[in-house]
């Protein structure tokens, strides 16, 4: 009994004094979509060469997440150590002092790399407050058989004109086929996402120099008016309900012979598992009014640190890793060139191999260059932001404009009261903020 | 005399019946099929019924990335633990106010539901801040006490409403020959009242079950529920439809056999002094 003992004790001893490990278990709340989901199954890759840190992920839908991580970082509950956001929260928060800037990301991750837009889109006063994971604009992609049958030849740089033309030689309602489909589901996210952006092609603006909203100019009656007139000639039915998903089932499933949206529906459109006309899809740049800017967004979904997390420095080696030019190197090598997160470095359209899976990817770049955070219109503007104003009012302001715009496209109200109440409801909410008097 | 029931009109309204119920029940079983499907095929025009190519891909898919066990256990911890508490609470609460009334016990009801009536975001930021200060973020205790909170005032209208059906002469009856209250209220009401406490239970937890706005906002990790399971699945921008479909029958299904098992007390309590 006593050797017993003596034996429990001594492996006691020795177990206690075997060298430990402290463990780093960092909570990274994210967004449902492909890129993001690769990385969850890539994690393992990063915790081996970090035997210190484990990942836990927290995964919502993007509403769910955006509200989840605002009352969160606001309150300072410290629940998140790394949260993924857009380009619209990125200035908010970094102003308010919710985010750490990311001085520490490693000597070799090669900030210079990353694409001048997304870069300056996620930077404030020239520091870096989250890194880009995937980054998008807004194209139009088309189809090549219909196309063809019509006659019709899609310029790279096609104006609102052809398009309009285009839409209506296309549609064949009896074949259930519609020329062009677009957002109409109200919200700042939504059909503003991409009315902003066609507004921005027409010259139109939110506010002016002084923040005053602009929804009584002629540029935003010519915005809407052509885009109701083009749904009602050649939208599909129940346009008025129709987002990123509706739209891009419709398109799958054949249904349309254009759709302008994100650059990220390119890979989906594109895949013979998820589209039955991925053999048919052209590209080409967002449509211009011949103004010198095109109807394109810029969006990117970064990882950052929120303010209150009290394990900086695990965060940032994580951030790092997930957004390097090695993990691109690490999704090639494990799933193939098409999957690789899109749309934030230089070098990733510099490589042959991406270019020859990715035949979108010069469309991509392009999109990408042609949208100017800074100067997202013709006039200039007050605001940071391409598809919105970085202020944090717009939320609230843009889905209430966006309400209106839905209602005039399903006819339940007309251009002229739509853009009528989106002017006073706008200026109200700007006066309420101290923006105007 | 009885009126004569003809054949046709019991055939009618046999099919009238199962039709109603088909619609009802077609969006579970249109999820369902939807999970077995192809993400190509879940949403082909026009849509496909049976004949696509069945798989269980997507279920294989969301056990890989997701712990559903953890998820259906918080959910069965916190839906059971808060309808077991404000079951404790309202039996007492809805005793003393349907066989002792007072004056203000009217107010005191409305009041209760008047709290129903805010919506929760109104009491988000405060209540986030509660439970951050407490260190109840993301804790099946902290879960279970505010879902107990929040269905508390049905569950005692409900309750009340119940045992004001329960004649006061039986009662008084048990008293004359005399049972204290406690007595009164375990050997007298309570097995009176079982369709009702039942079917107030039942309701309660499904209630509890599919509570999606705290279980989002107040957990994280550890004390999340199926909700939080099935939120992870849902995209705005991606075709999701078969997996979302997949986790959302994983999700419902324990509350459906549940339902199913106890639906002769779900009805009896629904219709309790319905005709006396």
């Amino acid at each position: 009994m006593k050797h017993v003992l003596s034996a429990l004790l001594g492996a006691a001893t020795l177990l206690g004094a075997a060298p430990s490990i402290a463990q780093t278990t960092l909570t990274i709340a994210t967004v449902n979509n492909g890129d993001m989901i690769r990385m969850q199954g890539l994690t393992n890759e990063f915790t081996a060469k970090n035997p210190d840190i484990s990942v836990k992920w927290v995964t919502l839908e993007e509403n769910v997440l955006r509200q989840r991580v605002t009352t969160d970082i606001a309150t300072k509950g410290g629940q998140f150590d790394v949260l993924t956001i857009g380009t619209y929260e990125v200035p908010i928060w970094a102003k308010k002092n919710w985010l750490i800037p990311l001085d520490n990301l490693g000597a070799d991750y090669d900030t210079a790399d990353l694409l001048p837009k997304i870069r300056d889109a996620v930077s404030v006063s020239g520091k870096l407050y989250a890194a880009p994971f995937y980054g998008e604009s807004s194209m139009m992609m088309y189809r090549t058989d219909l196309f063809l049958k019509a006659g019709l030849t899609m310029p790279e740089k096609p104006t609102w004109d052809f398009v309009i033309d285009a839409a209506k030689k296309l549609t064949d309602k009896s074949a259930g086929v519609y020329g062009i489909c677009l957002r109409g589901k109200a919200g700042w996210g939504e059909n503003m996402a991409f009315l902003t952006a066609m507004s921005n092609s027409f010259g139109a603006r939110w506010f002016d120099e002084k923040w005053q909203p602009q929804f009584d100019k002629p540029e935003w009656k010519k915005t809407l008016s052509t885009y109701v007139d083009l749904m009602k000639a050649a939208g599909p039915p129940g346009a008025s309900s129709n987002g990123f998903n509706e739209n891009l089932a419709l398109f799958n499933s054949g249904k349309c012979g254009m759709w302008i949206d994100a650059t990220v529906a390119a890979s989906f459109v594109t895949n013979p598992k998820d589209s039955t006309v991925a053999d048919k899809v052209g590209f080409a740049l967002a449509p211009n009014a011949g103004l010198g800017k095109n109807a394109n967004w810029l969006w990117a979904w970064n990882l950052a640190i929120p303010a209150g997390s009290k394990k900086t420095a695990a965060a940032e080696k994580f951030i790092a890793w997930a957004t390097s030019k090695d993990y691109t190197q690490l999704v090639a090598k494990k799933e193939g060139w098409a999957n690789v997160p899109p749309g934030t470095r230089t070098s990733l359209y510099q490589n042959p191999e991406y270019l020859k899976v990715a035949p979108f990817a010069k469309l991509t770049l392009a999109s990408i260059d042609a949208a100017d955070p800074n100067k997202p219109t013709v006039q200039p503007v007050p605001y940071v932001g391409v598809q919105y104003a970085a202020i944090p009012e717009f939320q609230g302001i843009g889905t209430s404009v966006g309400q209106q715009f839905s209602a005039a496209l399903s006819g339940s109200s007309t251009v002229d009261a739509a853009l009528a109440a989106a002017q006073s409801s706008t200026e109200r909410e700007m006066k309420r903020a101290g923006y105007i008097k | 005399m009885a009126r004569k029931v003809t054949a046709r009109r019991v055939w009618v309204s046999t099919a009238a019946a199962w039709l109603f119920g088909f619609l009802i029940f077609l969006p579970i079983l249109w999820m369902v099929l939807t999970s077995f499907k192809t993400e190509l095929d879940a949403f082909a025009m026009p849509p496909k019924f049976l004949l696509f190519h069945w798989t269980t891909e997507n279920y294989a898919t969301v056990q890989e990335r997701s712990d559903y066990v953890h998820h259906a256990l918080n959910s069965i911890i916190v839906a059971g633990g808060s309808t077991l508490i404000a079951m404790i609470i309202a039996i007492p609460a809805a005793w003393s106010m349907a066989f002792a009334p007072t004056k203000r016990t009217k107010d005191v009801l409305l009041w209760m539901l008047s709290t129903k009536m805010m919506p929760s975001v109104g009491v988000l930021v405060p209540i986030y801040l509660i439970f951050r200060d407490f260190g109840m973020l993301d804790t099946r205790a902290g879960l279970v006490m505010i879902l107990c909170l929040g269905n508390l005032p049905i569950v005692i209208w409900m309750l009340f409403t119940y045992f004001k059906e329960i004649p006061r002469d039986i009662l008084e009856a048990a008293r004359m020959d005399g049972a204290t209250i406690g007595r009164e209220l375990i050997y007298v009401l309570t097995p009176m009242a079982v369709p009702g406490l039942a079917s107030t239970l039942l309701l309660n937890f499904i209630l509890a079950w599919n509570e999606a706005f705290w279980t989002l906002n107040l957990s994280t990790l550890d004390a999340a529920p199926l909700t939080v399971f099935i939120a992870s699945y849902s995209s705005p921008e991606g075709l999701f439809w078969a997996k979302l479909s997949a986790a959302s029958t994983l999700a419902i299904a324990p509350i459906i056999v549940l339902g199913w098992f106890t639906q002769r007390q779900l009805v009896r309590g629904l219709t309790f002094g319905a005709v006396k």
